[in-house]
């Protein structure tokens, strides 16, 4: 589904300020794949993703879709594939529309958009019902602007949004991240219900490592730009915190030194 | 002055309102819907004017010279647009560029400063004969008919597929990347838009006036600005279709505003001076208004919120 051959990605190259982000990065995704990508600050997941999603070009490798090369596809093209949910609440929505026609311009991803209006009337009952089924109390509030809402509606309309055209690929950047822990409960139960009701292929970056040993299939650790553990199906239903810091240990020769995830297990 | 006077003054300052407000339309479109500070404008005005004045005394009829304005305008829309969004020049800068370098061309199609269009056809000579009406309340009705034409025309698009990717873009542009949409042709798309509005504008402030000369685009983007923000002080910012005219009926107030102070006799080498001075102060009050309101409100619930406490310790009087 997705392979990623030989990623390597340099921000600021030739200047003092060079930082090689992601150093020789392969990954191969199976249809169906839930990843969890886990990692301390500066490892190379956010960088990862952004590689994929085309918000910047890396610096060699190549990035397949479904056997669509992608490497050099720029970003709106790319849209095509993947559905996205950003840490920021704010960076996923429209904060001047409402929430009908932030959902309206998602259901149109990928496809060519004319002179036709820009929501219909049976579209318009739908999403009241899909928004219903996310239980915030939105479903009476469609034509409100988004940026009314609060992070955590922000997000979860996000989701639905990057979910509405089934994505082959959803990309999940700590998503809950800026969210109260309550609020954060609250969208990954629709992250799991999504994803499983369209059995969709995701990877969700997280911070916290009890998120990444509970959530998906697949448990990726990253650090210095490098993957250092991957551990799939039987192997990591089993999985505890403490198993998954002895083995970074010893995988990477290197306590795990992100205090934030530390703190949040 | 006579009543007659008086009302004849009126009604041209209305009309020339009117006829400005669809300039002031395409302003907005690339201030508010776009965020994108578009300085092309002072010149495309221009242009719209120019094409518009060349055509009409080349022998051409009125009301293709208007066409071609807008198309003109479009033009002049799509060279910022390629700077900005092809050869990556922050707008400021790439819509400045445009506009120096339309000077020149504007300064080509009439071949001189100032054109004249005596004893020529124009848009409205002819309307007025076709109605049977004089002057300033014949271009009323013109002008109006062709406002309320554009913002059907702004209303309808703004609300197509392509419309709202345009304003999303001006919203947050990630967004609308991550959701299949070049960000790019939806910025070049905007500008060419609202320039033709500025141009056909300035085409028909042309035939109105009865001249097209190279000054009389300069300071058009400041005047859009204090358009849009009178129209969102004074009037409904309920719906897209309201906001609209509420341009419209900004552009209006503006023009009776300045009509009031000519005839204080303000000299009219001043008039600039005094539109930056009503922008500024456009800008600012909304914002003053809203800070005043907060306090106010700080004041009276801190009033009520302390007064229980001033028997039981050092009191709440100073917590203003």
């Amino acid at each position: 589904m997705l392979n990623i051959k030989h990623l390597r990605k340099i921000f600021n190259p030739g200047t003092p300020n060079e930082t090689m982000a992601i150093y020789d990065l392969n990954l191969h995704l199976k249809p169906g794949d839930f990843v969890t990508l886990i990692g301390g600050n500066g490892a190379g997941k956010s960088t990862l993703l952004n590689c994929i999603a085309g918000v910047y070009p890396p610096s060699a490798g190549v990035i397949t879709i479904n056997d669509n090369d992608v490497t050099f596809k720029p970003e709106h093209k790319r849209a095509n594939y993947l559905g996205r949910v950003f840490q920021d609440p704010m960076l996923g929505t429209a904060g001047n529309m409402s929430i009908a026609e932030n959902l309206a311009m998602a259901a149109r991803r990928g496809k060519s958009r004319g002179l036709g209006w820009g929501i219909s009337k049976e579209e318009f009952d739908q999403y009241k019902e899909y928004v219903s089924r996310l239980d915030l109390g939105l479903e009476n509030r469609m034509s409100v602007k988004v940026r009314l809402l609060s992070g955590g509606q922000r997000q979860a309309l996000t989701l639905l949004m990057a979910t509405l055209q089934r994505p082959d690929l959803l990309l999940l950047d700590e998503h809950t991240a800026a969210l109260d822990p309550r609020t954060a409960d609250k969208v990954l139960y629709v992250t799991r219900r999504l994803v499983k009701e369209n059995n969709l292929t995701t990877m969700m970056i997280t911070h916290n490592m009890r998120q990444a040993i509970e959530f998906g299939n697949r448990l990726i650790m990253m650090n210095h730009g490098r993957i250092v553990l991957d551990i799939e199906g039987e192997d990591k239903k089993g999985l505890e915190v403490n198993d998954l810091l002895k083995r970074f240990a010893a995988a990477s020769g290197e306590e795990f030194d992100s205090d934030r995830a530390l703190l949040s297990m | 002055m006579s009543p007659e006077a008086l009302l004849n003054i009126g009604v041209s300052a209305i009309s020339q309102g009117i006829i400005w407000s669809i300039m002031s339309l395409g302003v907005y479109i690339t201030y508010r819907l776009l965020n994108f500070a578009d300085l092309t404008v002072d010149a495309s005005f221009t242009t719209g004017g120019a094409v518009s004045a060349i055509m009409i005394t080349q022998g051409y009829s009125p009301i293709l010279a208007l066409i071609c304005a807008l198309i003109a305008g479009m033009g002049t829309g799509f060279i910022t647009g390629f700077l900005n969004t092809r050869m990556n020049i922050s707008a400021l800068l790439s819509s400045i560029l445009a506009q120096i370098g339309l000077y020149s061309i504007n300064l080509r199609i009439m071949g001189k400063p100032n054109l004249p269009l005596l004893r020529v056809e124009t848009t409205f000579k002819n309307f007025s004969e076709w109605i049977g009406l004089r002057d300033p309340f014949s271009s009323l009705i013109l002008g109006f008919t062709v406002a309320v034409a554009v913002v059907c025309i702004l209303y309808w698009f703004f609300g197509t597929e392509i419309g709202c990717a345009i304003r999303a873009t001006g919203d947050n542009p990630s967004m609308v990347r991550a959701l299949g949409v070049n960000t790019k042709n939806t910025v070049l798309l905007g500008l060419i838009l609202a320039n033709g509005l500025v141009a056909l504008s300035g085409g028909l402030l042309a035939q109105s006036q009865g001249f097209a000369d190279m000054g009389m685009g300069t300071g058009a983007i400041v005047i859009g600005l204090a358009t849009i923000i009178i129209g969102e002080v004074l009037f409904f910012k309920k719906n897209f279709m309201l906001r609209l005219f509420g341009i419209v009926f900004g552009s209006i107030v503006y023009r009776i505003i300045i009509a009031i102070v000519l005839q204080m006799k303000v000299p009219s080498q001043d008039l600039k001076l005094f539109t930056a001075i009503i922008v500024a102060l456009a800008l600012w009050i909304p914002n003053a208004l809203d800070q005043n309101r907060a306090r106010r409100a700080r004041k009276s619930a801190n009033k009520e919120l302390f007064a229980g406490d001033q028997d039981t310790n050092n009191g709440g009087a100073s917590h203003a």
